[in-house]
């Protein structure tokens, strides 16, 4: 097996966004993997995975630091964090509902491992659908994300230099996710007050490895 | 005299942009401080199954910059949330309280709470396992007065 590389890359945030939120960032890399069906070693990690997880568990998971770094931020920027959750605990709950965690695709696959042994909300972009570096920045007047959902003004989006790919905590554009065709994706995960950068490097590094198996 | 007079009063009104920004951060940390008290509330609350969580609703619109005035409705309602939580918390810790006491009371002097049945849910632990107070061989128990209580041994076995 060949050592993996990656080029972890910092991702700009607005000033206006990094004066309210000073510890916000995006930290993204680019991997040459193409989407499919998930390995037979990702579904039997996906499966040990979902042993881990107890009712008390979940409950309490709100008090570990980092999913509750993230429920803090969701709270902040008016999300409700028991009605729209947080990427680790919908791992979590889905787990909960559907008695496993059951394997999609490699590239969501990929995202659940990482969600859930670092607690970070990862997305996956395509990244000859992303036009130029990838930032955090406030939507402006009139908006959309893709073609059809128009954001708000004050909205906090993850935008490349021309348009919003994806919401923060949110859904991805339709303009710029992963698809069948993709040949190249770029991972990017949000960190927030209270989850250091190794957080974060750490789930890009997971997500890259299980998608690299 | 007319220096003072002419001297511009509302722009000493408005709140300045640093104000603003101090206002922010504190609120910012508040909302913080509270959603940690609701967690530590609400994860307090387990196993007990019947405690609603404490929900706040979000403000509308997905993940956004709030306004000065949404923030500290946020924090208001938070902080109502918590003090619900902790009352209602407090509510039935008293309850178990009651239940912990009546079952040694049952062990003390069982034939003054025939067939009382105080189960482990009532105390706020987990499990299936109950105290009843029942005779000793059936109806002659009953007759003579032969009380005792009786410990589950726990929950069925699943099929």
């Amino acid at each position: 097996m060949t050592e993996l590389e990656l080029d972890l890359v910092n991702g700009w945030v607005e000033p206006e966004l990094a004066e309210e939120f000073p510890e916000l960032s995006l930290v993204h890399t680019t991997l040459d993997v193409r989407p499919g069906p998930s390995p037979r070693e990702v579904k039997q990690r996906l499966r040990m995975l979902a042993d881990r997880y107890t009712g008390g568990k979940v409950v309490h998971m709100r008090q570990d630091p980092v999913p509750w770094a993230y429920r803090v931020f969701s709270r902040q920027v008016g999300i409700d964090p028991d009605h729209d959750r947080t990427p680790v605990e919908a791992v979590a709950l889905r787990r909960l509902k559907d008695g496993g965690l059951h394997s999609e695709n490699v590239v969501d696959d990929a995202l659940t491992v990482a969600i859930a042994e670092t607690g970070v909300p990862l997305l996956a972009l395509d990244s000859e659908r992303v036009q130029g570096e990838l930032g955090l920045r406030l939507g402006r007047a009139g908006e959309t994300l893709g073609e059809t959902r128009p954001l708000s003004s004050r909205q906090l989006v993850v935008a490349d230099r021309q348009a919003p790919v994806a919401l923060v905590l949110g859904e991805v554009s339709e303009a710029a996710g992963v698809t069948p065709e993709t040949e190249r994706m770029t991972l990017c995960a949000l960190g927030v007050k209270g989850v250091p950068r190794i957080s974060l490097e750490e789930a890009l590094w997971c997500a890259a490895e299980t998608l690299y198996t | 005299m007319p220096d003072v007079l002419d001297r511009p009063v509302a722009s000493e009104l408005t709140l300045a942009p640093t104000d603003e920004r101090a206002a922010r951060r504190t609120l910012l940390d508040q909302v913080a401080h509270l959603e940690t008290e609701l967690g530590q509330v609400f994860c307090s609350g387990w196993p007990r199954k019947d405690m609603a969580p404490p929900l706040v609703a979000g403000r509308g619109g997905g993940p956004r910059l709030l306004s000065l005035a949404e923030l500290e409705e946020l924090r208001d309602d938070l902080a109502d949330r918590v003090s619900d939580a902790r009352r209602a918390l407090s509510d039935r810790t008293w309850v178990e309280d009651q239940n912990r006491r009546l079952i040694e009371e049952m062990m003390l002097a069982p034939e003054q709470h025939k067939w009382r049945r105080v189960s482990a849910e009532d105390i706020g632990e987990r499990g299936c396992r109950h105290w009843h107070v029942r005779p000793r061989l059936s109806f002659i128990g009953m007759f003579m007065g032969w009380w005792r209580v009786v410990v589950s041994s726990g929950c069925p076995l699943a099929t």
